[in-house]
């Protein structure tokens, strides 16, 4: 394998079909390239989408009240559904449902204020586990916790935007701000990597938010979270959720705009499944790009056999075994696959590498990048492409008779 | 002692449904050190039986011996040692490998006798230079005349130190002069003990061997000693 004279043989052909061997190394660089960039790319979206999830659980459901669009049990269809505070325990009971956190919104005004410095920004009234929905990060200070919900305590936790707008520079910890004219404490800030949105708003307890801004005892949103559930285990309880509600609130458990959900875990299922078929896509479209690449050769081989058929047979009169002839011509066919294949390896890699250097990070797409797992099968696959290219081409060489090799002009 | 014995061998050709049948039961004894030259006219299955003697064809019937060795249904791997080992090829049409040089073409059969670069280089120039070509080591075929291609592909024939040299019409592209040369070379080599056998239809080389052997339609129609009462010009040359 190693033989320094049959290298010299290999480079001395090469050579000589200077054009010839570019054109064949051109198209398996180029299979090799497209597979690269295809898969890089493909890793790309799913980091970017996978980056839009962070900032939630993927274990979640959603439930939200709506608006009957169906007339059931004698009722008219057009009712409004309004949750109530113990909705959150009667569903947070169904199996496989591991915490339940119940939220609601206040609407007159949601202004804020810290001394002089004001702003207009979302008001989240929750229950403690909902922290665990938005996986946020405390940057300072605590999240909302039970016994400020028990004690209807004036305490309030602030997006890192809401911070910034109001505080500046300053820790907000321990100071007092004015929600609708009413003071509530910070206990805590955070910063959440699900974007903008999610750090423009302000958690305060559900309980508090009831009494102090008379919302009864009704509430909008219930959030059930599962422990590690599949997408028909969240369907089945789902079902039982909705099943539940309908019997409360007396509507068509079939209503589509009774119920508002978002079932979290089918939806990354789905992100899931629908990458596992992009990257699917991806490897056929790739393999697909290198059999081409293969076949050309092959192709190449094939000609680099018929042109050397008479040297072929000189060789075998003067001693040259069938196998000395087939590893001659296999070499040839590695070595340019081989070797074109890693320059596509190495400029599909510079591309990737150079376009999320230079790309600004949007949404959707992060990090193009290839992992060194699929480096070495490239370089694996590339090398067996070799070996296959140049298999039959070499077969043939090694078949032709010796008496007909040298016949031949 | 013979090295080479044929007894009855026998080949077809098979093209299609047409069979040809090119040797139809040649016999023949070649000793030790002999110059023979086949002769005949084109399709007189001379070129074919310098092809099974040189292992480059495998008969289809009939006994043969290259050297003590029983050839029968070889493998290409022991085919090709054996060519390697016993047999030196020199062709009309020299065959020398374009893309090599003078040096590099010489030590092919070493190279496939796996003996070293450095070892090999040295004894093909030893060979070059019994053949006069030693500063034309480095130059590539296509710079050479017909006479020094013949005379490298001769080189290149000996350099294994084979038992028989076969050569397939060796003067059939060069001028008489060159010829003369080149069969002044197997002479030499004969000289040294080495079996030559050389097709030929030209006459005047045919002359210059020991022993003429004329194949006509596929067997041998004559086996003449060439001595000093030759009377050739007599023979019609087909």
């Amino acid at each position: 394998m190693f033989d320094l004279d049959k290298w010299q043989e290999i480079f001395s052909t090469i050579r000589s079909n200077k054009l010839r061997t570019f054109l064949t190394g051109f198209s398996v660089a180029w299979g090799i390239f497209m597979l690269i960039i295809l898969l890089g790319s493909g890793y790309g979206l799913e980091n970017g989408v996978k980056r839009e999830f962070e900032g939630d659980a993927v274990n979640y459901i959603s439930i939200n009240s709506g608006v009957t669009s169906m007339p059931h049990q004698g009722m008219k269809a057009g009712r409004f559904i309004r949750f109530e505070n113990d909705d959150k325990v009667m569903l947070g009971n169904i199996d496989q449902v591991d915490k339940s956190s119940s939220r609601t919104y206040v609407f007159n005004g949601q202004n804020l204020s810290y001394k002089t410095e004001y702003g207009s920004f979302d008001i989240f009234a929750i229950t403690p586990e909902y922290y665990y929905v938005e996986s946020l990060e405390l940057t300072n200070g605590r999240y909302i916790n039970d016994y400020d919900v028990e004690n209807y305590r004036k305490s309030v936790v602030l997006g890192k935007v809401v911070k910034e707008a109001l505080f500046k520079q300053m820790e907000p910890v321990g100071e007092y701000i004015k929600i609708n004219g009413v003071p509530f404490k910070v206990v805590g800030w955070f910063d959440d990597p699900g974007g903008d949105r999610d750090v423009s708003r302000v958690y305060i307890p559900v309980s508090t938010a009831q009494r102090v801004f008379n919302m009864g005892n009704y509430i909008r949103n219930v959030c059930l979270m599962l422990d590690d559930a599949n997408t028909e285990e969240s369907e089945v309880v789902l079902d039982e959720a909705r099943d539940q509600l309908a019997r409360k609130y007396k509507f068509n458990p079939d209503d589509p705009r009774a119920l508002f959900v978002y079932n979290s875990i089918e939806d990354f299922q789905q992100f899931m499944d629908l990458f596992a078929g992009i990257r699917l896509f991806i490897w056929i479209i790739g393999i697909g790009t290198i059999i081409a690449g293969i076949v050309g050769v092959s192709n190449i081989m094939m000609i680099v056999v018929k042109e050397r058929t008479k040297e072929i047979g000189v060789r075998k009169s003067m001693g040259a075994t069938p196998w000395s002839i087939i590893s001659l011509i296999l070499q040839e066919s590695v070595l340019i696959t081989a070797f074109a294949g890693y320059i596509g390896l190495v400029l599909g890699v510079g591309l990737l590498e150079l376009v999320s250097g230079v790309l600004p990070d949007t949404d959707y797409f992060a990090n193009p990048e290839i992992d060194f797992r699929i480096a070495i099968g490239a370089t694996l696959i590339l090398v067996l492409a070799g070996t296959i290219a140049g298999f039959v081409p070499a077969r043939k060489a090694a078949a032709i008779k010796p008496v007909e090799a040298l016949r031949d002009e | 002692m013979s090295i080479i014995s044929l007894k009855n061998i026998h080949k077809t050709y098979v093209t299609g449904s047409n069979r040809l049948h090119v040797l139809k039961g040649i016999d023949l004894e070649i000793e030790e050190g002999e110059m023979v030259s086949i002769m005949g006219s084109s399709g007189s299955g001379k070129s074919t039986l310098l092809n099974v003697i040189g292992l480059l064809d495998n008969h289809d019937e009939g006994r043969y011996l290259l050297d003590d060795h029983e050839i029968v249904r070889l493998n290409e791997t022991k085919a090709a040692q054996y060519r390697n080992k016993l047999i030196g090829f020199v062709f009309q049409s020299f065959n020398l490998i374009s893309f090599k040089n003078a040096l590099e073409n010489v030590a092919m059969p070493l190279y496939y006798q796996k003996v070293s670069r450095k070892k090999r280089n040295l004894i093909a120039m030893e060979y070059l230079e019994r053949m006069g070509l030693r500063e034309w080591a480095d130059h590539h075929p296509n710079e050479l005349s017909g006479g020094q291609k013949q005379r490298i592909a001769i080189a290149r024939a000996l350099v294994a130190k084979p038992k028989v040299i076969l050569a397939d019409e060796p003067t059939g592209a060069l001028d008489s002069q060159t010829s003369h040369e080149v069969m002044d070379i197997f002479k030499e080599i004969n000289d040294l003990g080495i079996t030559i056998l050389i097709v030929t239809h030209e006459n005047d080389i045919a002359h210059r061997t020991n022993r003429i052997i004329r194949l006509k339609d596929g067997v041998i129609e004559s086996n003449i000693k060439n001595g000093k009462h030759q009377a050739y010009t007599e023979t019609p040359i087909a």
